[in-house]
């Protein structure tokens, strides 16, 4: 009896040891690699800016969590779903990387998020738009969402816009995976509202002129013009609206997701009086500014929404992983849904079942050039959306893996 | 209202005329690579990042010396005119005798390098470039509304096009550019200094380059990377026209933005993809180009 009393001590010592073997970090170093858009249509709003971020992050943890160093990889996608595979392939079975964070580019980021999920590596995507990272194409155990995505777009945006009388929208839609996502998110939030969707569309990816489809859209005679495109497509298309006397006809032009670079690109004049939804601004309150200026100074422009998701979610993970004490993606990433996340991006969040990171967005409106007080003073926030009424429900969300 | 093929008379005209202004940049830049690759066999790969170079010294002269745009027009083909004469003068000239693929690599060399600096200096989300005073605001034609810009747009395009037609097809000057390619050595024995025609003739081609570019400059935004969309496009229409072949240049670059207008409206999705279908087809059809002449 004793001797199998002994046994059996034995072997859940041994059961133990291997556990506690498998909660260490994986070949003593945390391994983050960043794949995204550094030299195309949306590197202004993410690229280097991003890098500078979760370069910040990794320095606020001091560059080691319990003694391990953190080590940052970082590759441009060059917005092809193929190249970015290929990255995460390579990093997952040569470099041993622990976490991928991935930037601008829904297409990219769907790809990343099936690869990582088969790979269990943890993946956070910021940049990627499509809120099919947490529906169809969820990954719960792997893959977190956390800036922002279409649903919100749509329901900060279209719904404001909808509730002002605006109600019927001609979609000019970006012809990939986000584009159309948007415009389906959108397309959803002006119906249920009582709203109308004369036609849409589909502009190829990238446009440098828009004014054939603007054509289209004002021969629609739709109250609104809805963009769902991003980046210098979003500049082209705004600008272009513009010449064409959108507004002066008495048309609106809704841009659905619109970046800080993207206002300061096109300048105040041209960008005031836009309605947008952003998961961020720089001046929202003291912390975000503070972290923004020490941004400032390092990457000389005030972070975008991406940007400072980007911070965010890299600060989060290190957290995440010193708390579990193990850098295996499972295990951090229930780790992370455990926790507040509250820092100088997020307000109110936390990370759901599906993987995604709910928090506050802001509705907010372009100043006018007389309102801006400096280069970077481009919003009036017009409302808060509590996390819950801005994203999805989940109830709602079509993430198979979440409900047996 | 009328209906053509499903797609009312006015919407149609709208878009036949956006076509014809878009078929205005195609046509002046490929009007500049032909006459490259006509009078001196270069490739030109550099073309599109002197077409964003153009743009950017016209927003660079207004940013830094205040001169606005109707001076800008002049000066920046003529700055990028002259920064493309030396380009010829120290580079190209001396891999004239070699293999044209040489000339394709330095350009294209040439052309990331361009790219990379002003991506390295200005960042890739662009510059603003305003619509000059005098052409803002547009015309009500009762089918669409015409931005007086894009009105302008065409009439000077046509005009450069026709103008450097006249040139190089009716005065002395073209007749013995022409002559310099046939027989160099020929042209030489009366007297013409050929080398410094051919560096004007590059000069004159990356000249156009610019000066489409600040054309562009207010309808889009002024980014490093505004040459790369579109010198794709415009090697595809210098194909169609012809190699080489200026009138088959000017007249496949409007035809071929119509073209491109009509595909955005009966199928937008294919609009960046019907230049090269049509190329396929030339090029099953008439390997030489619409009007290039067979080898």
């Amino acid at each position: 009896m004793n001797k199998t009393k002994a046994t059996l001590l034995a072997s859940a010592a041994t059961v133990l040891a291997t556990t506690a073997g498998a909660q260490e970090i994986s070949d003593d170093t945390v391994k983050i690699g960043m794949i995204l858009d550094l030299s195309g249509a949306y590197s202004a709003l993410d690229g280097q800016g991003s890098i500078a971020a979760v370069e910040m992050a990794i320095e606020e943890m001091g560059g080691e969590i319990n003694g391990t160093p953190i080590e940052l990889l970082t590759a441009d996608h060059q917005n092809k779903a193929d190249i970015g595979s290929n990255l995460a392939r390579q990093w997952a079975d040569q470099e041993n990387v622990d976490m991928i964070l991935g930037g601008a580019n829904s297409g990219v980021g769907i790809a990343l998020q099936d690869i990582t999920s088969e790979k269990e590596i943890a993946y956070i995507n910021n940049g990627a738009a499509t809120a099919a990272l947490t529906n169809e194409n969820c990954a719960p155990e792997t893959g977190l969402h956390w800036t922002y995505d279409t649903d919100a777009l749509a329901n900060g945006t279209a719904v404001a816009m909808v509730k002002e009388g605006k109600e019927t929208w001609y979609f000019i839609t970006a012809d990939y995976t986000f584009g159309h996502k948007l415009e389906e998110n959108a397309a959803e939030a002006v119906t249920a509202n009582g709203g109308e969707v004369l036609g849409s569309v589909a502009a190829p990816f990238p446009t440098q002129d828009f004014s054939s489809f603007i054509l289209q859209a004002q021969a629609s005679g739709a109250q609104v013009i809805g963009l769902a495109n991003a980046g210098t497509d979003t500049q082209n298309s705004v600008k272009q609206a513009q010449e064409f006397g959108v507004v002066q006809s008495g048309q609106s032009l809704a841009s659905l997701l619109l970046f800080l670079t993207d206002v300061d690109a096109l300048g105040l004049d041209t960008a005031q009086g836009l309605t947008l939804t952003t998961g961020f601004y720089w001046d929202q309150d003291d912390a975000a500014r503070e972290w923004s200026n020490r941004f400032e100074e390092r990457h000389g422009a005030k972070p975008t929404m991406v940007q400072a998701g980007m911070y965010s979610s890299a600060l989060n993970y290190l957290k995440a992983v010193q708390e579990a004490g193990t850098d295996d993606a499972k295990t951090v990433v229930a780790q992370l849904k455990e926790m507040p996340i509250e820092d100088a991006f997020a307000r109110n969040g936390r990370v759901r079942e599906d993987g995604l990171m709910v928090h506050d967005m802001f509705l907010a409106q372009v100043k006018t050039p007389e309102e801006s007080e400096g280069r970077w003073d481009y919003y009036n926030i017009i409302r808060t959306i509590p996390g819950d009424e801005a994203f999805r429900s989940l109830e709602d969300g079509t993430c198979e893996a979440i409900k047996g | 209202m009328m209906d053509l093929l499903g797609i009312p008379v006015p919407v149609l005209m709208g878009q036949l005329l956006i076509g014809l202004i878009n078929g205005a940049f195609y046509a002046v830049l490929s009007l500049g690579l032909a006459l490259i690759f006509g009078l001196l066999n270069i490739v030109n790969f550099a073309h599109g990042a002197l077409y964003m170079v153009g743009a950017f010294v016209a927003f660079l002269l207004l940013d830094i010396l205040g001169i606005g745009y109707w001076p800008a027009l002049v000066l920046s083909p003529i700055i990028v005119g002259i920064f493309g004469m030396l380009i010829e003068r120290f580079m190209l000239r001396r891999i004239a005798d070699l293999d044209h693929l040489y000339g394709l690599l330095l350009t294209f060399g040439l052309a990331l390098l361009l790219e990379g600096l002003f991506r390295q200096v200005y960042g890739v989300a662009g510059e603003t470039y305003a619509i000059p005073e005098s052409l803002q605001g547009g015309y009500n034609l009762g089918f669409m509304f015409l931005p007086a810009y894009r009105a302008w747009v065409l009439a000077a395009s046509i005009v450069v096009c026709a103008a450097t037609w006249y040139l190089i097809e009716m005065t002395r000057l073209g007749a013995t550019m022409r002559a310099a390619v046939e027989n160099a050595d020929l042209v030489r024995a009366f007297g013409v200094n050929v080398p410094l025609l051919v560096t004007l003739t590059y000069g004159l081609g990356v000249g156009l380059a610019a000066f489409a570019g600040v054309l562009a400059a207010p309808i889009y935004s002024v980014n490093p990377l505004m040459g790369s969309n579109i010198i794709i496009v415009v090697f595809a229409i210098v194909v169609i026209g012809g190699l080489g072949s200026i009138k088959g240049a000017i007249i496949s670059g409007f035809l071929l933005g119509l073209c491109e207008g009509l595909t955005r409206v009966f199928y937008a999705e294919a609009s960046n993809i019907i230049i090269f279908v049509v190329m396929a087809i030339v090029l099953i059809v008439r390997p030489a180009g619409l009007f290039g002449k067979a080898a």
